[in-house]
């Protein structure tokens, strides 16, 4: 990876996102520098899964651009972003139930994997060496977020808190530069939080791998992340480290509601 | 009471006296049951991919047919005929995701079944328009004659046609198991969203199951015309498939294959034995009440999941 580009990874300039009537977004810019992890927080209906669908493709910005790694790709869809490097995973776990863990797994080698549909059918020569090469990694995931046990088990049968941490196994085997978790840690209990905690930690360090989150337990936001933005009705309110973030007037008047007097 | 014991007992006594003759119905019952088969498989595919009822299989059973006999009857060598009917699949398969599913992407599943509806009335009135609506013909070559195996007869073009069938329903097998495309198309049956964030491109993926979804169309219009003629009621065998898909389970590639040979070796042997009984024509509703019978007590069907919806 080409860790010396200079500038943001990602910027999102003035996008601006309406379901008929509702401006989901309006006017939002930020940037996702390389090798940070950046906290996006807010309250309910604030858009912030809508900032983290639009940045994946899943919506298009009726105004604005959004640029990855200095190219324009406001118009992409969500297959094309994954391969420029974009993996995310989803508020309500989205993973292939009927198949096992590590196959759910392996799917997130897709892109990465070239062939022939001839030679993948016959399992024979290059095929079969690269379909190796893939597994490989993929173990090597399982083994990261201490998964081997339930390698075989199908994905759906899998208690909530472990179908997050397989979603993530899923985004990480695309080897991506930049990755969107939407609440990874929703529904959790507090051991659970603090496994999620350490993995986020630990892609970020060991895999070099940007992250963009969003959470809404302030305790683990204020621990984990580098740099924190505040949106509230579509619009960002603040944007800083955690400290400055905590202490500024916006958000509280946010989180905790104004006197109107 | 010895009406019942004659429905009970005779049949098994008839079976047990003439081994041969029964060896001969389960062959017909097997071939007929690998082309019901055929049939289901088109729609598995479609609806573990995009979940879709696609209730225009069956006319595109005839379409492929219809195109075929036409080409051939403007003096096309049949090699030449067949690879065009192949290219006229596969751009139909490209023009159904351009034109029906890509604006309805999202919708309720409900609607995306009616569209099929329309795009069957649209198949069978542009088919018959292009190539005229009277019974055709259609000769491959198989003389439709039998010839003995160890004093069991078997008839050629039933022969070659459960070849065939079972050579590509094995052949789709493995190309959904074990290729990339494959473990594409699982992942996008499981679910859509998921599988666009890994990069799985679902236009790409629904352009592949309508063509191979085609492909086996014009087999089974190939085999099914052969016997019986290109003729309309070759898009009714699709409401053969209905039953198949209900007891194989509509996800399921080995369910249709197993639920087709049931219906059509059950409905063979129901027929030959059990129909004298009741004055015949069990095969035209075995099936049925078999599906009816599942439906009661295994809904999800003999490999289909099962659904557990939580309250």
């Amino acid at each position: 990876m080409s860790g010396a580009t200079p500038g943001p990874l990602l910027e999102v300039d003035g996008v601006s996102v309406r379901f008929g009537a509702l401006l989901a977004l309006q006017q939002v810019s930020l940037t996702v520098q390389p090798g940070e992890v950046l906290a996006i927080i807010g309250p309910n209906g604030a858009g912030k899964t809508t900032l983290l669908n639009v940045i994946s493709g899943f919506y298009h910005p009726y105004q604005g651009r959004i640029r990855f790694a200095g190219r324009d790709r406001t118009w992409l869809r969500p297959p094309d972003v994954a391969a420029l490097g974009i993996a995310r995973t989803f508020q309500n776990v989205a993973l292939f139930r009927g198949m096992s863990v590590l196959d759910n797994i392996m799917t997130g080698r897709l892109l990465r994997m070239r062939g022939n549909v001839l030679l993948d059918a016959l399992w024979w020569g290059p095929a079969r060496r690269q379909e190796l090469e893939h597994r490989a990694f993929v173990e090597r995931i399982i083994d990261f977020l201490e998964i081997q046990a339930i390698r075989k088990t199908p994905a759906g049968r899998l208690p909530y808190g472990l179908q997050k941490r397989v979603e993530l196994a899923r985004a990480l085997a695309a080897e991506p530069q930049l990755l969107l978790l939407d609440e990874p840690m929703a529904g959790m209990n507090v051991e659970e939080k603090e496994d999620m905690c350490r993995f986020i930690l630990d892609v970020n360090d060991e895999f070099d791998t940007t992250i963009a989150l969003i959470e809404h337990d302030m305790g683990v936001v204020m621990d984990i992340s580098d740099r924190v933005i505040v949106l509230d009705y579509g619009r960002k309110i603040a944007d800083g480290t955690p400290e400055q973030v905590r202490k500024d007037q916006a958000v509280l008047d946010a989180y905790l509601g104004v006197a109107h007097d | 009471m010895t009406e019942v014991l004659a429905g009970l007992v005779a049949p098994f006594a008839d079976i047990a006296s003439s081994p041969r003759f029964f060896a001969e119905v389960l062959i017909g019952g097997v071939a007929a049951g690998l082309m019901y088969s055929l049939v289901a498989l088109g729609f598995v595919l479609i609806f573990k991919a995009s979940g879709v009822f696609n209730f225009a299989q069956g006319v595109m059973v005839l379409f492929a047919a219809l195109t075929l006999v036409g080409l051939i009857e403007r003096g096309i060598p049949v090699a030449v005929a067949l690879a065009l009917t192949v290219l006229v699949m596969v751009l139909l398969a490209f023009a159904i995701e351009r034109i029906v599913l890509r604006p309805l992407v999202n919708q309720e599943y409900i609607i995306l079944f009616m569209a099929t509806i329309g795009l069957n009335f649209f198949l069978e009135g542009f088919g018959e328009m292009v190539w005229g609506a009277n019974v055709k013909r259609l000769d491959v070559g198989i003389p439709d004659t039998s010839f003995k195996v160890a004093g069991v007869l078997v008839n050629r073009l039933e022969l070659t046609a459960a070849v065939t069938a079972a050579v590509l329903v094995t052949a789709l097998a493995v190309f959904f198991q074990k290729t990339r495309i494959g473990r594409a198309l699982r992942a996008v049956a499981d679910d859509h969203e998921a599988a666009l964030s890994i990069g799985i491109p679902l236009r790409t993926i629904w352009t592949v199951v309508w063509s191979v979804a085609g492909l086996v169309a014009i087999v089974a219009g190939i085999m099914w015309g052969a016997k019986s003629g290109v003729q309309f009621s070759l898009s009714l065998i699709a409401l053969k498939a209905l039953p198949v898909l209900i007891l194989g389970g509509f996800t399921s590639v080995p369910g249709a294959i197993a639920g087709g040979l049931i219906i059509g070796v059950g409905e063979k042997i129901a027929e030959v034995y059990w129909g004298p009984l009741v004055g015949g024509a069990i095969e035209n509703w075995f099936a049925y009440v078999l599906a009816l019978a599942f439906l009661l007590f295994r809904p999800q069907g003999l490999f289909g999941e099962r659904i557990i919806e939580r309250v």
